[in-house]
């Protein structure tokens, strides 16, 4: 009865489907519409001076001026460059850690108070002394984000490790696992769902951090640093075309990188809905 | 192993790991292999620390940061709290705000200073502006998915005993979303102390814990850095533990509505 009704009734369901997307994509823009327009008629009223409060014609030009030349995407690739190498090292390092953190008692104790005392201080402090210590350019950048980036994923995959149930890994003993197998079969599968969200606040803080750390690093490309020089010479078209381009990757880096990661893993094994 | 005899044990670990990293910095410090200014030993950051005291410019600075996440944050709740509010209680007004807030959110707040710094000039108005900027969405968040969340049950309860839209607001809405609003501000704070030091450096006013260790890498002078750096880290701590643990003890964790082990 059920498949005979959704047979016939599915030509009238699409298009039904197709009309209920237009008016949620509809809704969405509304908002940007209605705040573009006022951007618009500020700009053009032209209460605050022109150079300062560009119209939105003249971002555009200016972000398509940018992406022919090939700077803009150069300073993103660059910028995104750093992310990754940075944010890896802080995956690497944060999750060996944090596991041996959750497994070993003495390596807890020993780390967890200089955990918990270097991870209040915000990352961007500690960018002059980095900058000291290792010169201005990319190593200093590369490795303050990774060191930033890296207490989150301490945390979270310490207490993900601490989460895994005792039953399992009873279980995985009685059925004659060793300490490899247990690892890989058990402990870490477990802790993934911990280790992802661990994952995923280490890259928006290592993104946030980024774009500050470019701008005093006197690093020659990145976005950052685009955006930071364009202020001498108050070319706020060039900065607002790279706030935008900042945050579709940042938005990017969300949806797609991690959402894609968790509906491959965790929320195929039916650890997270 | 008691209880107890677990606890002094991992609290003489807790000590000896803090002193095996003051040993392993200190020898660092002391073996030459780097230039003092660069790696000052802790006696010479204690005596910066302590200068900086007692000559009343360090608490200055530290009074000149907290002004401006003080104001910021201020400002950001004015505008977050009665929007998330409204935005849980009210459909369209969440149809139009939350894409907004969704195209925003991504962008880092530090991305915004140059920007901040032709509009307002260089000084208090940026950084409070990056400040309001950075703390304005998990405040936002919170709110609407505090309010969204309170039990549809308490409401229709309190309704059918004839509560009038501002009691079941003051009696219900808002004690209900009270443990998210508390997350909210406190989400809010550390993002606003991250953003308030970059302000500082970038936007460099003459007063403030980031503009002090801004400007002291310009004289090498790496003990006033770690002496800003850790207070720092002290306030951030102080805030987080007295101010918010303080505020969620007297309310939601004294009406029961915090499970005892808090994720």
């Amino acid at each position: 009865m059920q498949g005979v009704g959704s047979a016939t009734a599915s030509a009238p369901t699409a298009r039904r489907l197709s009309v209920v997307r237009w008016h949620a994509f509809a809704a969405t823009a509304l908002p940007f519409v209605v705040v573009g327009a006022i951007w618009e008629i500020v700009a053009h009223l032209e209460i605050f001076p022109a150079r300062l409060f560009p119209s939105l014609e003249t971002i555009a030009s200016a972000f398509v001026r940018l992406t022919v030349s090939g700077l803009l995407p150069q300073h993103a690739v660059d910028t995104v460059l750093r992310l990754v190498s940075g944010f890896a090292l802080a995956a690497a390092v944060g999750v060996s850690i944090g596991i041996a953190m959750g497994r070993w008692r003495l390596a807890e104790d020993l780390s967890l108070p200089l955990v918990s005392m270097g991870a209040p201080i915000p990352g961007i402090a500690y960018a002059p002394l980095f900058l000291l210590w290792f010169g201005l350019g990319n190593v200093s950048t590369i490795l303050l984000v990774g060191f930033v980036s890296a207490f989150p994923i301490i945390f979270n995959t310490w207490t993900g490790v601490k989460a895994v149930k005792e039953v399992w890994v009873r279980a995985a003993l009685a059925m004659g696992a060793d300490d490899r197998r247990l690892f890989h079969k058990v402990i870490l599968p477990g802790a993934l769902p911990h280790i992802l969200t661990g994952l995923r606040l280490g890259l928006a803080q290592a993104w946030r951090i980024l774009i500050g750390v470019e701008m005093l690093a006197a690093v020659p490309w990145g976005l950052g640093w685009m955006i930071f020089g364009a202020r001498e010479f108050l070319n706020t078209d060039v900065m607002l075309a790279g706030i935008v381009v900042i945050g579709a990757i940042g938005l990017a880096l969300e949806k797609l990188v991690f959402k894609r990661l968790e509906d491959f893993t965790v929320v195929r094994w039916g650890m997270m809905t | 192993m008691s209880a107890l005899a677990e606890r002094t044990r991992s609290l003489r670990r807790y000590a000896t790991s803090l002193l095996l990293a003051a040993v392993v910095y200190e020898g660092l410090a002391r073996s030459g292999a780097f230039a003092p200014a660069l790696l000052p030993p802790l006696a010479t950051v204690g005596r910066a620390l302590i200068d900086g005291v007692l000559d009343g410019t360090l608490p200055a600075h530290a009074l000149a940061t907290l002004y401006r996440v003080l104001m910021g944050l201020a400002l950001a709740i004015a505008i977050a709290l009665p929007l998330g509010i409204l935005m849980g209680r009210y459909r369209p007004i969440e149809g139009f705000f939350l894409p907004l807030a969704s195209a925003l959110m991504p962008i880092p707040s530090l991305a915004w200073v140059p920007l901040f710094i032709l509009w307002f000039g260089l000084g208090n108005a940026t950084a409070i502006g990056i400040v309001c900027y950075a703390a304005i969405f998990p405040m936002l968040i919170n709110a609407w998915s505090g309010v969204r969340a309170v039990n549809p049950l308490w409401l229709r309860v309190a309704n059918a005993m004839g509560a009038g839209e501002r009691t079941l607001f003051w009696k219900v809405i808002v004690p209900g979303s009270l443990p998210f609003l508390l997350a909210g501000l406190r989400q809010a704070f550390l993002r606003a102390w991250i953003a308030v030091v970059g302000a500082e450096m970038l936007a460099a006013s003459d007063w403030g814990l980031g503009w002090v260790i801004f400007d002291a890498k310009e004289f090498l002078k790496a003990d006033v850095m770690l002496a800003a750096l850790t207070v720092i880290g002290l306030i951030g701590f102080a805030f987080e533990r007295l101010v918010f643990g303080a505020l969620e003890r007297l309310t939601v964790e004294r009406w029961g509505m915090l499970r005892t082990g808090k994720g």
